[in-house]
């Protein structure tokens, strides 16, 4: 029986099973660096579809918006990216942490094969 | 990341089994690692330590070998609580546990106290704690807490879990009730050094009233313990 730990709705990985199953495109966005004060830790996961819904964290809620959007466009070119967010970062992105960390994070598609 | 190595790492958690994801950055074709096992041929044995070293420390983090830059991010299975006792503050403790990502056993060989109606969708054991903790295998990712309050069943508890590595070992108990606990276990060859080890009476001082609260102070002492090491 699912604990309430490993239940899909709390669980990036599981939910991103189910949405595999139902034949959904999923992409996974996982926090690689961290610097400074940052909420999410290294390997902390979000499961993106392709219809925009998510599940996980990679932050306490600042860049998750940008992320799924980077995540959707990525479900179009196919290509992987490691995106830089905070205050120093050098893509120029709108969204920061409300911290001052900063925090890289791998985005990738779970494509077949 | 390939669908096929995707629902390898979710047939590994299913199976208790530590993997570790190992990526090329920026998300090149990854490769999966077993930590604990033997290092498979044409791996770096540097790129194996380093993934066996992240899953034992439980942290993801980015490597360079060979001036290749890799992501090792392991998966463990589970933190285990064994928890002695199936009495109320068990019931939502074993339910928070649950939430915080723990796997939870109950264990009480009382058969009016361990039911499925009081503890719906946990594992139960119904023998005695330290035949239990035995079978189980108490290893440094496992946390003991006892909650009946009768030596009968909390002193062989904790006397096979001061013997392993429990990262966490606790006893529900007014500080009186401790006191004569500790002179039991050092009557029965234990330590000082060794009974520092027990958290008690248990749980943060948050004067916690209810079981609920009780169960709060329990599994925040619990993860201080594993976090702050």
């Amino acid at each position: 029986m699912d604990t309430p730990g490993t239940a899909a709705s709390l669980d990036p990985l599981a939910q991103a099973e189910v949405w595999i199953r139902e034949g959904k495109q999923v992409a996974l966005a996982t926090v690689i660096e961290t610097w400074g004060s940052s909420p999410r830790r290294p390997g902390s996961r979000l499961a993106i579809n392709s219809s925009g819904a998510f599940v996980g964290s990679v932050s306490g809620g600042c860049i998750e918006g940008a992320v799924v959007t980077e995540a959707l466009a990525m479900m179009e070119d196919k290509r992987p990216r490691v995106l830089d967010f905070g205050v120093t970062n050098e893509m120029a992105w709108e969204v920061g942490l409300a911290c001052g960390g900063r925090v890289r994070v791998l985005v990738e598609l779970v494509e077949p094969g | 990341m390939k669908q096929s190595s995707f629902l390898q790492v979710q047939r590994d958690r299913a199976n208790k089994r530590a993997v570790v994801i190992v990526s090329q950055l920026p998300g090149a074709e990854e490769i999966l690692l077993y930590p604990h096992e033997q290092p498979p041929s044409g791996v770096h044995i540097d790129l194996f330590q380093a993934a066996r070293s992240a899953a034992l420390r439980d942290q993801s983090v980015t490597v360079e070998v060979g001036g290749i830059g890799y992501f090792l991010s392991p998966i463990n299975p589970p933190l285990r609580l064994l928890i002695v006792g199936a009495v109320h503050v068990a019931q939502p403790l074993s339910q928070m546990a649950a939430l915080a990502g723990f796997d939870v056993v109950v264990i009480d060989p009382r058969s009016a106290f361990s039911t499925e109606a009081r503890f719906p969708g946990v594992t139960r054991i119904e023998t005695w704690p330290d035949k239990a903790l035995a079978s189980l295998g108490v290893d440094r990712r496992t946390a003991v807490v006892t909650l009946t309050h009768d030596p009968k069943l909390d002193d062989p508890a904790l006397e096979t879990a001061l013997r392993s590595d429990a990262f966490y070992v606790g006893c529900l108990g007014s500080g009186k009730t401790h006191a004569s606990r500790l002179a039991r276990l050092k009557s029965r060859g234990f330590t000082d050094d060794q009974l520092a080890r027990l958290f008690g009476p248990v749980g943060l001082k948050i004067s916690a009233q209810t079981p609920a609260e009780i169960a709060v102070s329990i599994l925040a002492q619990i993860i201080e313990t594993l976090r702050r090491g």
